[in-house]
């Protein structure tokens, strides 16, 4: 494509032809842009502005927004409790995200690895649960965490084992926990599906060589294999704090954000106020918080996976 | 002695070389009885009837009870709802194909002023998704109502949310395998006399059809798997899709645990044959953006 506009450039003038060519690549730009730029900026880029003027409203989507408030909603909001807790559980999501369900998806994978017998028929278990839908987990494992030990399994395991059942959804200090033991049923597999990716892309012959060098298997694993993994690695934190700070369906199916908030996030803190309580412009102002907090973590992610052009010579 | 270490020592080398692939199993199988447990305890509920549950909550269903299923299957509900999703489905689908398609191409394959610029707006889009993004986009819905455009409360508004909310990722994804066909290709076609729409339309979709197919098979299971979406926009119970139906159905019958198990079980057969058909294209649309970033 380059050379071929070089090369017009260069010779002599431009010809009719030529010009309709150029003109018709212009069309073939602007047409093929056309419906997914209407598309973005009529449902992504505009809502986000829009909801900027109406979060300094007092507004309950009666009528028209009249009420102007300014900042306080704002404030309001970093005034209540319930929000503070959401934000506190999201983080805390983020952590045991980090901190359990990806090492363990590492793990996973490291053991299917590159060449064990059944290694395909293991990723697609491991696999399963990510396509299913998000509610139909929610009551699947509502069945398991019902806290009378007839009735639910894990309940019923517990006793077993001589424990005293756990009411898993209505007990405050749990229920945040039980609702991560889901999260990462459900979306182990997808990290674990990209680390194996990644790992197939590594050459055998490099962990080798290491071996004969002397390095023990986990030597090799975190100085060779770990770098060489960076690429799935980033991808899988991005795409598991971003899923964390929009936690919706789950934790609406399993809890609603209870017992007393106990498990509230910070998007069903704002379905609550923006489509339960009708209290349209406190939820834009809720919306725009979330959206700084997307902004924010993309913006440290981006200044610690792009390096600095004078270390990639190294 | 020395006739024991000769017919011992290949056995324990050969047991010291099975033990970890004996370990790997005994670990894999451990998770993979974790996931089948909520599996099989919503078969096996499913099959019960409301009493046996109560008794016998999470043994084998002895005999088989198949009245929850077949009560489910026998009403128009059900499959009103299945008809609904899959037309959501598939508008959202052939959507984020076609919509993606051309821009990606574009992103990939031409050079204009500004295509950087515009190429990371695209990509901002990625740090905005639809549960953060819905009470400001349910503004604009209702305001394209007050317009005379009909988006709440009908399928057509679903799709066009979902496939809005979808443009980012796939056309990074997409841009991605169109890139990495050889300019050569190009530059031989325009020689030869194609135009740019020549190009992409005789040369690239054809070669692009697996790139193509993993971006449309990851699309059918997240617009299927949609709840909030149509949570939002859809109040007319004749309108549900799967998922929003499974929830409210869930908040009526709550206290009935067989029939909630049928429902739930019934409306998980569909994601469970179509990721058994279409397993290979899900895993390289996802895999495709996460090497490459």
């Amino acid at each position: 494509m380059q050379q071929v506009s070089t090369i017009t450039k260069s010779t002599e003038p431009i010809s009719t032809s030529r010009m309709s060519r150029r003109f018709q690549d212009r069309l073939v730009v602007f047409l093929f842009l056309l419906p997914a730029l209407i598309l973005f900026l009529i449902f992504v880029i505009y809502p986000i502005f829009h909801s900027v003027y109406y979060s300094m409203f007092d507004w309950n989507g009666l009528g028209k927004a009249t009420d102007f408030v300014g900042l306080q909603n704002f404030q309001t909001i970093l005034n209540d409790k319930v929000f503070i807790k959401a934000v506190g559980n999201v983080l805390l999501l983020i952590v045991m995200s980090l901190g359990i369900q990806l090492p363990l998806a590492m793990m996973l994978a490291v053991l299917v690895g590159r060449d064990l017998p059944g290694r395909g028929f293991f990723r697609t278990i491991f696999f399963l649960p990510y396509v299913l839908a998000e509610v139909n987990v929610g009551v699947m494992w509502l069945l398991l965490y019902n806290a009378d030990p007839d009735r639910g399994f894990i309940n019923a395991i517990l006793v077993q084992l001589g424990a005293e059942p756990v009411a898993w959804m209505g007990n405050m200090k749990v229920v945040l926990i039980a609702v991560f033991i889901t999260l990462t049923w459900k979306f182990f597999g997808f990290h674990m599906l990209l680390y194996l990716a990644g790992l197939q892309n590594i050459p055998k012959e490099i962990e080798e060589a290491a071996t004969i060098d002397g390095a023990n298997g986990f030597q090799s694993f975190v100085n060779i294999t770990l770098p060489l993994l960076g690429s799935p690695i980033r991808t899988s934190v991005y795409m598991s704090v971003l899923g964390s700070i929009q936690q919706f369906i789950l934790v609406w199916i399993m809890t609603h954000g209870g017992p007393v908030n106990a498990s509230e996030t910070m998007a069903t803190y704002m379905y609550r106020f923006g489509f339960v309580r009708f209290q349209l412009g406190y939820g834009s102002a809720v919306a725009i918080y979330m959206f700084i907090f997307c902004l924010i973590f993309s913006l440290i992610y981006n200044y610690f996976t792009q390096k600095p052009d004078y270390l990639t010579g190294l | 002695m020395a006739t024991t270490t000769t017919t011992f020592a290949p056995i324990s080398n050969k047991l010291r070389r099975m033990m970890p692939r004996f370990f790997q199993y005994l670990v894999l199988t451990v998770v993979m009885i974790v996931i089948f447990v909520p599996l099989v305890i919503l078969i096996f509920g499913s099959l019960k009837t409301t009493g046996m549950m109560y008794s016998h909550p999470y043994t084998f269903p002895n005999p088989p009870h198949w009245d929850n299923i077949t009560y489910i299957l026998g009403t128009d509900v059900f499959w009103r709802m299945l008809q609904n999703s899959i037309f959501v489905m598939l508008g959202t689908t052939a959507g984020v194909v076609f919509v993606c398609g051309l821009a990606a191409f574009v992103f990939a394959r031409m050079d204009f002023r500004g295509k950087n610029w515009l190429f990371n707006l695209f990509n901002m889009g990625l740090m905005f998704p639809i549960n953060v993004a819905i009470l400001p986009v349910y503004f604009v819905l209702r305001q394209m109502n007050d317009m005379g455009i009909h988006m709440i409360d009908t399928l057509l508004g679903v799709i066009m949310v979902q496939l809005a909310f979808q443009i980012s990722g796939n056309v990074v994804i997409l841009r991605g395998f169109f890139t990495a066909i050889p300019a050569e290709l190009q530059d031989a076609a325009y020689i030869d006399g194609c135009n740019a729409f020549d190009f992409f339309w005789r040369i690239l979709l054809p070669l692009a059809r697996p790139a193509l197919s993993a971006v449309g098979a990851l699309t059918m299971i997240v617009s299927w798997n949609d709840l909030l979406v149509p949570l939002v926009i859809l109040n007319n119970d004749k309108l549900w899709t799967l998922p929003l139906g499974t929830m409210q159905f869930q908040g009526q019958y709550g206290s009935d645990l067989a029939l909630i198990s049928a429902f739930v079980l019934l409306s998980s057969i569909p994601t469970i044959i179509f990721y058994m058909f279409a397993e290979r294209q899900i895993v390289s649309g996802l895999t495709a953006g996460a090497l490459k970033g």
